[in-house]
């Protein structure tokens, strides 16, 4: 190379081209991920092999499924030797299983309307970017789904909701010159409403009237739903407060919040169900009790608090002291470094866990089929395939029940990687 | 070297702490501690690490709790009395070696939460407020960011603005550019420069020794838990007393 110069001058620039057809699109997916190497190649025919096998088995099996029977018998007839489901049960016994067997079927537009008013007061809570003033609705929903799917008089729910009006004007009202002041003269004032309320609601009982249904009357998918619903909603503030009264310095709020939390988490869901239906009974007075579904309500809310709050106090200890003391030292007091600072921190740190927790919690509202409730779970045990006319359809209605649970878990579960993306921005 | 600062001192006193002790557990952190600050005075503190400078100047905004002897703060003492305590807080500002922005919230809101919670201003004066400040500190243009996207310099300067927001008649600086490259240290000592030259009160713990000569009116020098010598930048510079100062000063000017 002696002879020939080192200096060199392009004297065209050269276009940009596409990669070649091995490097791009789906071709490229496939070498890298399932062609990588033979070892790979084999597994990749292996998991086909797999895969096949199974939907060919399972394949008849859903398409010869009987969709329009009255009795198993008459499926067995239909499907005449085949392999086949008997989605029929499903058809038949769909009020039951998503009503529970004793709702009275004129009324059923009202679980239903509950069930849709759901979504509108969820969505402001789920969804940041909605107007702040749909809230509002969702402050009342409470209630009026209470009256939705209870029944009785709409005063009821009215009296309950001023009550809480009451008690959140009083509060504010007093909460300049102590916590504790305010949030005494804010509880007497709402149980002095609503013992007055309670008179005003007897003697007018047919206002807005919809027919009463007891709670022992309610039950399938509704009563998981329900049952769902109230726990994750009031166990989160319940366990966001245990967190935080677990970090107190006050000793002996502090300790109730310890034992609190290591009691329930030491004891096992249904043993705690099984104390809200018979033992619990036994500390009232004879002649009182607290309706049953109320009593599953709070032995869930206290379980799913007691691991939310373990969950919260992970993120709480995983945010530096710096913030803490920054906090301070911009003269924030207690509430507003805590409202402003180190939850909205911790609780971003918390999510996966609360989510995981609660998933759980709305899986778990199938035990209380255990303390002979009537929810999806316990219809299918019992009055459905006890009767004679279905006795034996396990797959179609179990499998059915996973469906649905699966459904609501998995959207909650993207839902939750939604909203952790979304709060993700704030970080570089 | 730039020029001394010469700034009259006036006879008020905002600090006064007097035979102060305090204790980690058992071991004594501060012992004996007596220390007047009048108004725009400008303290240095230096001394070894582990010599409880830091402890003493979170002694005086309450992030830690003395346990003898007496702090006075603007005519306040500090008791447990919590209420007192907020109000000495919002009165004295306070900058960390780690800054310690809020992550989530923008520059903006950083500046204005304080103002808008605990002074009860409106939102649109404490926002006009916020970006004076950001001005005065020289970045109005990141107001939206989010702190984890600026730099190092740039965020000690928010936290700088984020107290001076609240109007405080006192600063503390705890090591404020220790966690700093060191291309970003003249930019935040800059900023403290133009604070001290507006006559702000400041109690400094820093090992920046060009800045205690330019801006202090009086260098503290602390060990094991208690003030060794206290004299004018000048004479403690060039006419240090104690073999424990001589020793510390040819360990950090030695080089």
């Amino acid at each position: 190379m002696s002879g020939e110069s080192n200096s060199f001058v392009r004297k065209e620039m050269i276009s940009e081209r596409i990669p070649p057809a091995a490097e791009r699109g789906l071709f490229k997916w496939v070498r890298e991920n399932l062609f990588s190497s033979v070892f790979n190649t084999i597994m990749t025919f292996v998991s086909l092999w797999f895969i096949y096998s199974i939907v060919v088995a399972a394949a008849p099996w859903f398409l010869n499924g009987i969709w329009d029977a009255k009795t198993i018998r008459e499926c067995y007839d239909l499907l005449d030797g085949k392999s086949g489901a008997c989605f029929a049960v499903l058809n038949e016994r769909f009020p039951q299983l998503i009503y529970g067997f004793k709702y009275p079927s004129s009324e059923y537009w009202r679980p239903n309307l509950a069930s849709i008013l759901l979504l509108f007061a969820l969505a402001p809570i789920l969804f940041r970017k909605l107007p702040r003033r749909l809230l509002a609705f969702s402050a009342v929903y409470p209630f009026l789904a209470f009256w939705l799917i209870w029944g009785g008089s709409i005063l009821t729910s009215v009296s309950a909701f001023l009550g809480c009006v009451i008690a959140i004007v009083c509060y504010r009202r007093f909460s300049s010159r102590s916590f504790a002041i305010a949030v005494l003269i804010s509880l007497i004032a709402a149980n002095v409403w609503w013992i007055i309320g309670g008179y005003i609601v007897d003697l007018n009982d047919s206002v807005l009237a919809l027919k009463d249904v007891p709670s022992r009357d309610l039950g399938g998918f509704m009563l998981n739903l329900l049952l769902g619903t109230i726990a994750v909603c009031l166990s989160i503030p319940l366990g966001i407060a245990l967190a935080l009264g677990r970090q107190s310095g006050m000793p002996i709020i502090k300790w109730i919040c310890v034992f609190f939390i290591e009691f329930i988490r030491g004891v096992p869901l249904i043993t705690l169900l099984f104390v809200a239906n018979v033992i619990l009974a036994f500390f009232f007075p004879p002649g009182t009790s607290l309706d049953l579904i109320l009593r599953v309500l709070i032995m869930m809310t206290f379980f799913n608090a007691a691991y939310i709050a373990e969950v919260v106090r992970g993120g709480l200890a995983a945010l530096s002291k710096g913030q803490y003391e920054a906090a301070d030292s911009i003269g924030l007091d207690y509430t507003q470094s805590m409202r402003f600072i180190i939850l909205p921190q911790a609780l971003k740190i918390s999510i996966p866990g609360i989510v995981n927790v609660s998933v759980g919690m709305l899986k778990d509202t199938t035990l209380v089929s255990i303390i002979s409730m009537f929810d999806l779970v316990g219809m299918i045990r019992g009055p459905i395939l006890s009767s004679t006319d279905w006795n034996g359809v396990y797959w179609e209605l179990f499998g059915a029940a996973a469906a649905i649970f699966f459904v609501i878990c998995f959207s909650v579960s993207k839902y939750s990687q939604w909203l952790e993306r979304q709060l993700e921005t704030d970080r570089r | 070297m730039a020029e001394k600062l010469k700034l009259e001192v006036s006879d008020e006193i905002a600090i006064k702490v007097e035979s102060m002790n305090k204790w980690f557990g058992s071991f004594h952190v501060l012992r004996d501690i007596d220390l007047t600050v009048n108004r725009g005075e400008r303290i240095v503190v230096c001394g070894p690490s582990g010599s409880g400078k830091s402890t003493l100047i979170r002694c005086i905004n309450a992030l830690e709790e003395h346990q003898t002897g007496q702090i006075i703060v603007d005519g306040t003492e500090l008791t447990s009395d919590i209420k007192n305590i907020d109000r000495i807080r919002s009165e004295v500002g306070m900058v960390f070696q780690h800054f310690n922005l809020f992550p989530h919230l923008s520059i903006l809101e950083n500046c204005t939460l304080a103002p808008i919670w605990v002074r009860k201003i409106p939102k649109k004066e404490a926002e006009e407020t916020a970006m004076h400040f950001l001005e005065k500190v020289k970045i109005p243009e990141q107001a939206d960011k989010y702190p984890g996207q600026l730099s190092g310099g740039q965020q000690q300067r928010v936290a700088i603005a984020r107290s001076l927001c609240m109007r405080p008649r006192i600063m503390l600086f705890d090591e404020p550019t220790s966690a700093l490259d060191p291309e970003m240290i003249k930019e935040v000592l800059d900023t403290m420069i133009e604070l001290a030259e507006d006559g702000m009160t400041m109690i400094c713990v820093t090992h920046e020794m060009g800045f205690a000569r330019q801006v202090a009116n009086r260098v503290i020098f602390m060990d094991d838990g208690q003030i060794v010598e206290q004299n004018e930048p000048e004479q403690f510079f060039r006419n240090p007393q104690s073999d424990r100062t001589k020793l510390f000063l040819s360990q950090i000017l030695g080089h």
